[in-house]
């Protein structure tokens, strides 16, 4: 089931980008996680970022949406680019808390450890954003919500607690709570990762139905085989650059360059 | 187990029954009451006093403790350093010494300003019972902040982070996530330190302030008896801790976090 219609890398081209990333630098202290990443996603693109363990593929996708501040470079989603200002030490901090916020929505994030807020049951955690933040009424965020729980098989499980569900079942409570603000891009940071393997099929089913359906997708993996499947483009970071990207079939069968032909040795 | 599935006719607890009964009578028949219609209506404002000032200092104080506890766990430097100041200071004296001070100390100083003399303030500064209001808030103030500080930082970082990713304004993470996610966090040791809360009220009675404490000293007075006024206020303070346990218990049981 690789991409069909929409999802061909040809919108790019054609209006703006859904996500663009330019130049993106990120520092911890002295270590340089990311060293100048450029990347760009059109409408309806499932972009699989793939790589190991500290080549900053995880600090890539939180400085989109600015929970991780970039040293230098310049975010832009829709053709907005996010305003940023010094912050008097090297780095960059965002200049307009409300530009920001108001993208923020537009971009949905799924976590490796789910961060569902363990205060409210599933219900209230998918109606949440969508009251507090957007002004969706509550009633309308309702009836919305429980279509979105029933499409990610969590119909009977609205008024339960987090703490009550097993992992996939959070998660899959964390992508109707994403889907809920119905967002432009959704980000998947490592969505899997934290899951017993029992419990990793019932949410990459899902999430390869949402690639189905068109949506933009940046996808943070180590399920490589899925990664293959759902993405129609693929970057490979490794020690914080774009070692090489492509089209999966093409990066996955064909690799230039001698890390990733090593890099997928070890996951096989 | 739930505690509504536990059956009332366990044989122990038959047995604590029968013996409470057995004080009951014993102390019935075999003790003086008859002071007790006398000082009936004292002692329902008496209690009347002690619960409005448990509520009124419980409340007034956690809304301290919270700016303390916050600016502790997530403050910069010159706002925690204060707070954590305030905090060691507070529950590092006794509430009696810190009553007598703002009584007698504060309270005398300002009966040498003559613009406060003539104030509209005037007549409630010379009263005891906004020194009592003040000595019991902001004790509980120190004990909660030091909670809420640890409840504070033990809400995981991802669920704030999550607040923020989804377009959530610093407020309305606080608002919505943090505050309430800290609070019940909480909330077993605000039960316990509220019933604490109580019994340090009859400290009050010092300055003069007539709560329930006050009542049954005047009834010791009145009547020369030990046993019977203290037994009545032991009951009443008993019957008291019992409601405010029963009360937070169910405020617990209203969000089932599993292992906080």
């Amino acid at each position: 089931m690789s991409s069909p219609q929409p999802g061909a890398r040809t919108g790019a081209a054609v209006s703006k980008p859904a996500v663009e990333v330019a130049d993106l630098r990120k520092k911890f202290g002295d270590l340089e996680v990311l060293k100048g990443v450029s990347l760009t996603a059109g409408n309806g693109d499932v972009v699989a970022i793939i790589g190991g363990s500290g080549s900053g593929k995880s600090t890539l996708l939180r400085c989109i949406n600015m929970l991780e501040l970039p040293t230098s470079g310049a975010i832009s989603i829709q053709g907005e680019t996010i305003e940023m200002k010094p912050d008097g030490r090297d780095g960059l901090r965002p200049a307009n808390a409300a530009q920001l916020r108001r993208i923020r929505t537009r971009l949905a994030m799924v976590f490796q450890s789910f961060n569902l807020w363990q205060h409210m049951t599933v219900l209230g955690n998918v109606i949440e954003a969508p009251v507090q933040v957007m002004g969706v009424p509550r009633d309308e965020a309702i009836a919305r919500a429980e279509k979105l729980l029933e499409r990610v098989g969590l119909s009977d499980k609205r008024d339960v607690y987090p703490a009550f569900l097993s992992g996939g079942q959070q998660q899959r409570a964390a992508i109707a709570r994403a889907l809920a603000v119905e967002p432009e891009v959704m980000l998947f940071d490592e969505p899997t990762s934290a899951l017993d393997p029992e419990l990793v099929g019932e949410v990459l089913a899902v999430i390869a139905d949402l690639a189905r359906e068109g949506r933009t997708m940046l996808l943070v993996t180590h399920e490589m085989k899925f990664a293959r499947e759902v993405a129609n483009h693929v970057v490979f970071l490794a020690d914080g650059v774009i070692e090489e990207e492509g089209p999966p079939d093409l990066v996955y069968s064909a690799p230039k360059s001698e890390r990733l032909r090593k890099f997928l040795a070890t996951v096989e | 187990m739930s505690p509504d599935k536990r059956r009332w006719n366990e044989p122990h607890r038959l047995v604590l029954l029968a013996i409470a009964v057995g004080i009951v009578l014993f102390a019935a028949y075999n003790m003086r009451w008859d002071w007790l219609p006398r000082y009936s209506g004292r002692l329902v404002e008496g209690v009347g006093t002690t619960l409005w000032l448990l509520f009124l200092t419980s409340v007034l104080g956690f809304l301290l403790a919270v700016p303390l506890g916050l600016a502790q766990a997530a403050g910069p430097v010159w706002l925690s350093a204060p707070a954590r100041a305030f905090c060691t200071v507070i529950r590092g004296t006794p509430l009696l010494l810190q009553l007598w001070l703002l009584y007698y100390g504060l309270g005398s100083l300002f009966a040498y300003w003559p613009e406060i003399r003539q104030s509209w303030a005037w007549p409630y500064l010379r009263s005891a019972w906004p020194y009592g209001v003040l000595a019991l808030t902001i004790s509980f103030a120190g004990y909660e902040g030091e909670v809420m500080r640890g409840a504070f930082a033990g809400v995981p970082k991802g669920e704030l982070e999550a607040g923020r990713a989804y377009g959530m304004s610093p407020l309305t993470v606080f608002r919505r996530i943090w505050l309430p996610r800290a609070i019940h966090r909480a909330l077993p040791t605000l039960a316990g330190e509220t019933v604490l809360q109580l019994k340090a009220t009859p400290l009050v009675a010092t300055i003069t302030v007539v709560d329930v404490y006050a009542i049954i000293s005047r009834v010791r007075q009145d009547t020369y008896l030990t046993y019977e006024p203290l037994l009545l206020l032991a009951l009443i303070y008993m019957m008291l801790t019992g409601v405010l346990v029963l009360a937070f218990r169910w405020l617990e049981a209203r969000v089932p976090v599993k292992g906080g």
